[in-house]
């Protein structure tokens, strides 16, 4: 194929993301030189360049990434079978718990308890904390199965189901929290055992002090199960079918309540996960017993939108808002408060929801091009 | 029998706000806009407002002071909700999405400009509003002990909200388009309504709503902004839905999610309901519950707007 033919039949979807990044950065910039012109360049630039500053602010890049990578596959994966799913916070606090009270629990449930905390696997120590995030996804998934339920059944969206079900999800883990782990001085989770901790890997010896550990690999594992799922099996297939159609792939044979009901699940269990990575890290995150959803499963969103719902595009996707969140962090030293990298967020999901007409833009030049409509 | 009057009172408190912002939420389905930004609508009204409050309480006081605040409101509401429907109406863009990033951006907006400019996210508020009793009014027993003692001229501004929306909705030329607007786009663009317009109305009455909505949640119930109506804009939503998009049932629904509202704040200040045992929990849940179960038995037959959250495009016709 010569490269001129190469180019028209390139993917260029991804540039919607790119403009969408460009104009939310953008946007920034504005309101930084509006509130306060003389450190606007600075401020800015921190926001480029702050989370490369040194290899504990990569590590750091990374930390911030895991969670967020989770909930955003959780919701590109739903995306990819036609379904929305808003119910992130609720699944990753759900699944946060159940990482958490096995933490907690499971070194005080006797002999066997105390047998599995001891046990050591080469490399990955006790199978403890495994054990716990196997806790997080069962309940994250759970979580997820009554909008699945609601929606084969009873056609009820999920996206109302989902936020129904967030505010069910949080109500009910702070009442849990409150009479089974609670730390009444600080009005939070009790610690986990330190078997429970997911480990470092080394890690901590390459970005020392990040806080970076084994979560990540573990996303990036989620990310090629899922990818794999999605685009190597019958099973993934049909997920997406029923995503497209619903009746034509009735028709067709597959069992399409069944299918819409494990695509949510499968969702709910992914951000059940991040919600366990994030509270196993051992980094001084506890369950805090307030009335606020979860920020990581809302920032799943742009995380799927940015990344056009591909497992691949969710991984950099989680990346780069791991790495302004970073950078973020930096501008105090500018006098401006971090609440700029939301705004940014905010407004890069909003000029991404226009990906329409930009896909539409790109198309029309194209066929102008090729003479021919592709795809 | 205090108890009883004080649980109703702060029943009303609670459900006003629930009300104002569902109806809103009902212009903008019922026009075919599917608007789950009502919470982050209802916080930038409520932050604009209450730094308005804020920076001019040395000076101004009482019910007029409230006025100019309700007024800021809706007017920040309408221009946050316009947003909503440019991505929505023109740009035809997913409108869960473009709700989403408006639910993020008004709480970051909030706290970053407070910070810029005072420091604190918090922005604090004299409370000047409250009336301790309405004369005349206020001694009618029973119905003065619930409406006009410890009382807000926003109760009054949501009754009236109601009534005047009712008649909009079900009694105006425009009323009839809205709906014809959520219900079948191309039939009444045939007719020569446009639709385009008549949508950009519905989305910019939710903002108006839902900006005074944030207000007039945040001034009774606290002393200060911090940036968050605590997910009342979510439980507007779900009084939408169950209340069906219907402006009485909305009602209901709103005063039936503020009595749950009011049971798990005063819980434990009440003896009767310490009693029973139930945890607090349960009654915060209960709203969000119970909108489960009416949809999954009524979404068979629901009475959602059919052409909700679609865009309309005049070409696919």
């Amino acid at each position: 194929m010569k490269l001129t033919e190469k180019i028209k039949h390139m993917d260029f979807s991804f540039l919607s993301s790119v403009i969408a990044i460009a104009v939310g950065l953008l946007f920034g910039l504005i309101i930084l030189l509006i509130s306060n012109p003389a450190q606007a360049m600075g401020g800015f630039s921190t926001i480029l360049t702050g989370a490369f500053r040194d290899m504990r602010s990569i590590g750091r890049i990374m930390y911030f990434a895991t969670p967020i990578i989770l909930t955003g596959l959780s919701v590109g994966f739903a995306f990819k079978t036609g379904l929305f799913n808003i119910g992130t916070p609720g699944q990753f606090i759900v699944g946060a718990f159940g990482a958490v009270i096995v933490g907690i629990k499971l070194p005080q449930m006797g002999a066997f308890g105390a047998a599995i905390v001891n046990f050591k696997l080469p490399l990955l120590g006790s199978p403890h904390w495994i054990l716990a995030l196997l806790a997080a996804v069962i309940l994250g998934g759970l979580w997820a199965l009554l909008p699945g339920i609601l929606k084969a059944y009873a056609n009820v969206h999920e996206v109302i189901a989902s936020i129904m079900m967030n505010y069910i999800g949080m109500y009910l883990v702070n009442y849990l929290v409150l009479n089974t782990v609670y730390d009444r001085l600080r009005n939070q989770s009790l610690g986990v055992a330190k078997s429970a901790i997911i480990p470092k890997l080394g890690l901590d010896n390459i970005f020392p002090r990040s806080n970076v550990n084994a979560g990540f690999f573990i996303a990036i594992l989620a990310v090629i199960v899922i990818y794999i799922i999605l685009n190597k099996t019958t099973f993934g297939f049909e997920l997406k079918a029923v995503g497209y159609n619903r009746d034509a792939s009735k028709y067709a044979g597959i069992n399409e309540k069944r299918s819409i009901i494990l695509s949510m699940v499968i969702a709910g269990a992914l951000a059940g996960l991040g919600g366990g990575l994030l509270y196993l890290a051992g980094t001084g995150k506890y369950i805090e017993v307030v009335d606020i959803l979860a920020a990581e499963g809302f920032t799943g969103i742009p995380v799927a939108l940015l990344g056009l719902s591909n497992p691949i595009g969710v991984l950099f996707a989680g990346l780069f808002i791991g790495y302004i969140t970073v950078g973020g962090d930096y501008l105090q030293l500018y006098d401006f408060a971090p609440e700029i990298i939301d705004i940014i967020v905010a407004s890069i999901i909003y000029f991404s929801a226009f990906s329409l007409i930009v896909k539409n833009i790109i198309d029309r030049r194209r066929i102008k091009l090729g003479g021919g409509k592709v795809q | 029998m205090n108890t009883i009057f004080f649980i109703l009172r702060q029943t009303l408190t609670f459900s006003i706000p629930l009300l104002v912002v569902a109806l809103g939420g009902m212009f903008s389905e019922r026009s075919g806009v599917v608007n789950i930004a009502l919470e982050g609508t209802m916080v930038f009204g409520a932050f604009t407002s209450i730094l308005f409050i804020n920076t001019v309480q040395d000076t101004m006081s009482g019910q007029f002071l409230l006025l100019l605040a309700i007024l800021i409101a809706g007017v920040s509401g309408i221009l946050i909700s316009l947003l909503h429907a440019y991505a929505s109406i023109n740009m035809k863009a997913n409108q869960v999405i473009s709700g989403t990033a408006i639910n993020m951006l008004t709480p970051a907006i909030a706290i970053y400009v407070a910070r810029m400019i005072q420091d604190v996210q918090q922005i604090n508020f004299n409370n000047t509003f409250r009336i301790p009793l309405v004369p005349v009014l206020g001694k009618i027993p029973g119905l003065g002990d619930v409406f006009f003692k410890d009382a807000y001229i926003t109760t009054y501004l949501g009754i009236a909200i109601l009534i005047v929306s009712s008649i909009v909705l079900y009694k105006t030329k425009f009323g009839l388009r809205l709906r014809a607007c959520g219900e079948h786009p191309h039939a009444a663009d045939s007719v020569g309504i446009n639709v385009y317009k008549i949508r950009y109305a519905g989305v910019m009455l939710s903002g108006l709503l839902g900006g005074i909505g944030g207000l007039i949640f945040v001034i009774p119930t606290s002393t200060n902004f911090n940036a968050t109506v605590a997910g009342y804009g979510f439980l507007a939503l779900a009084v939408l839905i169950f209340g069906q998009w219907k402006p009485m049932r909305i009602l209901f629904a709103s005063l039936f999610f503020g009595l749950m509202k009011t049971i798990a704040a005063t819980y434990s200040s009440i003896p009767f309901l310490l009693n029973l045992g139930v945890p607090n929990t349960f009654f915060k849940m209960t709203p969000f519950l119970a909108t489960l179960i009416v949809l999954a038995f009524t979404s068979k037959k629901s009475q959602a707007p059919k052409a909700s959250g679609i865009p309309y495009d005049k070409s696919s016709r």
